[in-house]
């Protein structure tokens, strides 16, 4: 296997985990914020794919149509928040568990009856299109550096947003102690609609610009939920700098897995069977790191508390 | 009061029986992902059955939501509380294995508008089991004589890796002459390829053969079209399909994918049922709407010769299989399979909708690699 | 009017005795399989109403315990109809299509996987329980969709229902009497269990663990015992399942069905005897008869568990009595 080829794996393994890092910190976020866990989040990420799609398909502008994905995500977000999470904050993880299940029903089903049984059709925009040669001969799909570029740049605001703004501080006080900061007189109602809505807002933008080269349909949230779910497990629920670390970890173990395993199978078993076998096992792969991170840090990586 | 019952029960009984009418189960699917599918076998079916004119015919229409356990308690509503005389509708293998065995068992007769498992074509084939689309490798093996026929040397195949998936990567290297440039099971419900794109373009391929339903799919050609790889791809109808055509978009453009069906096969039957297919429903038909249309019509030719009562004489009518197909020529083969005449199809843009062009006979004729296994 | 519980358990079972009996009068099959479904999801959410209402651990990964009962049941039974011999290492069997010794072996198996999945995920608590256990569904999920011998994705078929003595178990009634009679038992053992001194320990660990601790119990050692009796009941109702559809597949093990399971408990009422009971009920109706209305019925049945959530506090038989139920 050439060193190009594992060069490339690892840009893929780096894109896919920005992506997740996408997800993760709303996710995070929400969790350390106002201590709730949200299983719709993956059906923001739906809902900004969607947005998209249906702008792009007027307006044929992908930059509008990301605008698009940010602001129905932010406002389905904060609506859902005003509506239905406001009343769980202080209820038990399992209300909360079972009241954002009913909500992918609703959306997933709701969406399907807005739009249709069939894919929407989402393209990467022409000036982004097409692979570049990077320093050493590699070609690499622009959309996906860009990818890693935007990815990245949402962890560096994200950093500044929480440490250098008046929201940032207000976020970190409401991580640890929440009654403390409602008694010091700031709006914890409006600051945890914002929240919310930040956390939907970067699904949503993950759901867009992933849609573009994936397939936009009902469900398309639910995987990647569940990875996220793993990602801020691993990270540490409540960390932003471990959802990202999370993010990488993850992406780089699944797709370094499920290229490396059947390989190393191939080395003492017949070819076709290797390849089920590695594939098998590396489907297995980020559960299994996860399993083994909490075994040996039961909060994650950078988790203060349980 | 128990014998009131069964009494009122037994002259209802009798009372259908003397209308002499028919009932057919249809499990499919009609919610959450995949539905596209079964709402095109549907409608594709009761377009035939409306167009019948028969009103002695009662169809019973469920929804399996694609899962097997909701689809074996449907199969034994459909049999225990309708008492259906036959049933059809399932589009996918694993729902399949799971009801049609049962089903056959107890007398009923299934005819399969979309999924055809190795299993049900070869040892485990059942007189009352008729499958109207295809058996399973029948569309990967056209793609390697294809393949053959492209004078393509080595390829790059790729499926999931679950019971289709592999029987789609058997049934091209079935038929395929040439060298494999790799072989990569992929995850099932994966939807980022760029691990094995990066593959495809460190290898020595020549083509690329992949089956990837539904979104799947999408996903792959879409990432494979930005990468600037420009091997030629061949593939089942299955990604091609004029449900899910226009999330491709541009990216499939050119693709070579083989069908038994497609919408400009030069026959009456067919271009009647495009047209009124449009007209009724307001969209062009899919491959899977034209097999519900099919397994309606094989019906409607069989409930013109013999009542489902006589099980015997039904069969046979079944069998001969007298109705005019959407595809032309149609016949079954002895394990109820069809033999038929796949075609390699282009995809192009008509207008502003995409969809797809015959190019030339894939394979002619083709029944299945089971039917000896087969004892009926 | 507000009901006593006692006296809603005791309509319960009348009525789950009623209704089928009703059904074979009226010659109505189907209802039979319905009921029997509800029983068996019942079944295995008494399982995990030990660990969640008493133990209050909230397992989002109890479909691994019923995949397993149910390919214990696949398996065995696979064997048996193929007349192949199964492979165990030291011995090898021929399957068996008996049904006492498979819901054994079911018990056994998925007790065995609820012991090491919970001798891990009890080191953590919270969220990050919620989150591991998940994680060992999707390992097992994963696991089965790519197991080739027995059918993938595609899952396996038995022709046939397994035996049991003296019944015919393809008669849908008499099918249900087993299940029925298995439910029954499993609910006095729930009873016991939550007035024994076991049952009392592992509440209190909830609601404190550090003084359980100090009165001399070990917390973990409690709840690993309870993990392990839940994993296993729910093992039972996973082989029941696969006998009622006569199929197994590795939707079984997908975390849907886990978070299912829970919504079950919570319809009905956390840590209530019957909770489960009900939960399945509605559930299993729900599913029927929004079905036949609208092919979006998801999102009624979103929008019925939401008010469940917000405004029926401790389920539906804190509804009907008019009490909360325990806090998780």
């Amino acid at each position: 296997m050439s060193s190009i080829l594992i060069i490339e794996q690892i840009l893929n393994g780096l894109q896919f985990g920005v992506m997740l890092f996408l997800m993760a910190a709303g996710l995070t976020l929400i969790f350390g914020v106002m201590g709730l866990i949200n299983l719709a989040h993956g059906s923001l990420y739906m809902i900004g794919a969607f947005a998209a799609a249906a702008v792009a398909g007027v307006t044929g502008s992908f930059l509008l149509a990301l605008i698009a994905a940010l602001a129905a995500a932010a406002l389905a977000g904060a609506i859902v928040e005003m509506v239905v999470i406001r009343r769980l904050y202080s209820a038990p993880h399992l209300d909360q568990v079972l009241a954002t299940f009913a909500l992918i029903l609703i959306f997933s089903e709701g969406t399907r009856w807005l739009f249709g049984s069939f894919p929407l059709f989402l393209d990467i925009p022409d000036a982004l299109s097409g692979p570049v040669t990077l320093p050493g001969g590699i070609e690499y799909p622009f959309y996906r550096l860009t990818l890693i570029g935007i990815g990245l740049a949402v962890a560096v605001g994200l950093w500044a947003l929480i440490e250098r703004t008046r929201l940032g501080i207000q976020i970190r006080a409401g991580e640890n102690d929440r009654e403390m900061i409602a008694a010091l007189g700031v709006d914890i109602s409006k600051l945890y609609t914002l929240v919310f809505a930040l956390g939907a807002a970067l699904a949503g933008l993950a759901g867009a610009l992933v849609g573009a080269i994936q397939s936009v349909q009902v469900g398309m949230g639910e995987p990647v939920l569940i990875l996220a779910f793993v990602v801020i497990v691993i990270g540490g629920i409540g960390s932003v700098r471990g959802a990202l670390i999370g993010a990488l970890l993850v992406g780089l173990t699944d797709t370094l897995g499920g290229v490396f395993l059947p390989e190393l199978f191939k080395l003492f078993m017949e070819n076709g069977a290797a390849q089920k076998t590695g594939s098998a096992l590396a489907s297995m792969g980020i559960y299994v790191l996860m399993g083994l991170v909490l075994i040996w840090r039961p909060t994650g990586l950078f988790g203060a508390r349980a | 009061m128990k014998k009131f019952l069964t009494a009122a029960a037994f002259s209802a009984l009798c009372a259908t029986g003397a209308l002499a009418e028919v009932k057919v189960g249809m499990i499919t699917t009609l919610s959450g992902g995949g539905a596209g599918l079964g709402i095109d076998v549907r409608d594709g079916f009761m377009l035939a059955i409306a167009q019948s004119g028969r009103d002695d015919i009662e169809v019973v229409i469920e929804d399996d939501q694609r899962k097997p356990d909701i689809a074996v308690q449907l199969s034994d509503k459909m049999i225990q509380s309708e008492r259906v005389d036959v049933m059809t509708g399932i589009i996918w293998s694993n729902l399949a294995m799971a009801v049609v065995p049962a089903a056959v068992n107890q007398n009923v007769f299934y005819l399969s508008p979309n999924a055809g498992p190795s299993p049900l074509a070869g040892k485990g084939c059942h007189q009352n089991y008729f499958n109207v689309a295809w058996q399973n490798d029948n569309l990967h093996e056209a793609a390697g004589a294809y393949a053959n026929g492209a004078d393509y040397k080595k390829s790059f195949i790729m499926a999931p890796n679950y019971p289709a998936g592999v029987d789609a990567l058997t049934g091209y290297k079935r038929f395929f002459e040439g060298e494999l440039a790799g072989e990569v099971y992929t995850e099932l419900g994966q939807t980022d390829y760029a691990a094995e794109i990066a593959q495809i373009r460190a290898s020595d391929a020549d083509s690329v053969f992949f089956f990837l339903p539904g979104g799947m799919g999408i996903s792959f050609l879409k990432q494979y079209a930005d990468s600037g790889i420009d091997l030629p791809v061949v593939g089942p109808a299955f990604s091609f399909d004029q449900g899910i055509l226009q999330a491709v978009g541009d990216a499939a453009m050119g693709v070579v994918n083989t069908s038994q069906w497609n919408k400009d096969i030069d026959n009456p039957t067919n271009t009647a049922f495009v047209e009124s297919f449009q007209a009724e429903y307001g969209r062009l038909p899919s491959l899977y709407a034209s097999q519900g249309f099919d397994t309606a019509n094989l019906l409607l030719s069989a409930l013109d010769k013999a009542d489902p009562s006589d099980a015997d004489a039904f069969r046979e009518a079944l069998r001969a299989a007298e109705f005019d197909s959407t595809r032309g020529d149609f016949s079954f083969g002895p394990n109820h399979h069809p033999v038929q005449t796949i075609y390699a199809r282009e995809v192009i843009k008509e207008g502003d909708v995409f969809t797809n062009k015959i190019l030339g006979v894939a394979l002619e004729n083709h029944s299945d690699a089971y039917a000896a296994e087969c004892k009926m | 009017m507000r009901l006593d519980e006692k006296y809603l358990n005791g309509l319960m079972i009348a009525g789950l005795l009623a209704l089928p009996l009703w059904a074979v009068m009226a010659d109505q099959p189907f209802t039979i399989t319905l009921v029997t479904r509800a029983v068996i999801l019942a079944l295995a959410a008494v399982g995990l109403n030990i660990v969640l209402g008493i133990g209050g651990m909230v397992s989002f990964g109890h479909a691994v315990f019923f995949g397993i009962g149910g390919y214990a049941m696949g398996i065995l039974a696979f064997h048996a109809q193929t007349y192949t011999a199964l492979e165990l290492g030291l011995f090898t069997t021929d399957g068996t299509k008996f049904m006492p010794v498979i819901w054994l072996v079911a018990m056994i198996t998925s007790g065995l996987v609820a012991f090491f999945i919970g001798l891990l995920s009890l080191r953590t608590s919270g969220v990050y329980f919620i989150m591991i256990t998940l994680a060992f569904g999707q390992m097992f999920f994963y696991f089965a969709i790519s197991w080739a011998q027995y059918g993938g994705e595609d899952g396996l078929s038995i022709y046939v229902r397994n035996d049991f003595p003296g019944l015919n178990t393809l008669i849908p009634i008499q099918f249900y009497a087993i299940c029925f009679t298995l439910l029954c038992v499993v609910l006095f053992l729930f009873a016991r269990l939550q007035a024994s001194p076991f049952g009392l320990a592992l509440n209190a660990a909830r609601q404190a663990g550090t003084r359980v601790e100090t009165v001399g119990l070990n917390p973990m050692r409690l709840k690993l015992l309870a993990f392990v009796i839940s994993g296993a009941i729910t093992g039972l109702a996973g082989a029941l399942f696969a006998d009622l559809n006569r199929f197994v597949s590795p939707t079984m093990f997908s975390w849907q069905l886990s978070g299912e399971l829970i919504v079950l408990i919570i319809i009905g009422g956390v840590g209530r005897l019957m909770g489960p009971v009900i939960g399945a009920c509605v559930f299993v109706a729900l599913e029927h008869f929004l079905g036949e209305l609208t092919d979006f019925w998801h999102v009624y049945l979103g929008v019925i568990l939401l008010c469940i959530v917000l405004f029926g506090r401790g389920g539906l038989i804190g509804l009907l009595t008019g009490k909360e139920g325990a806090h998780v």
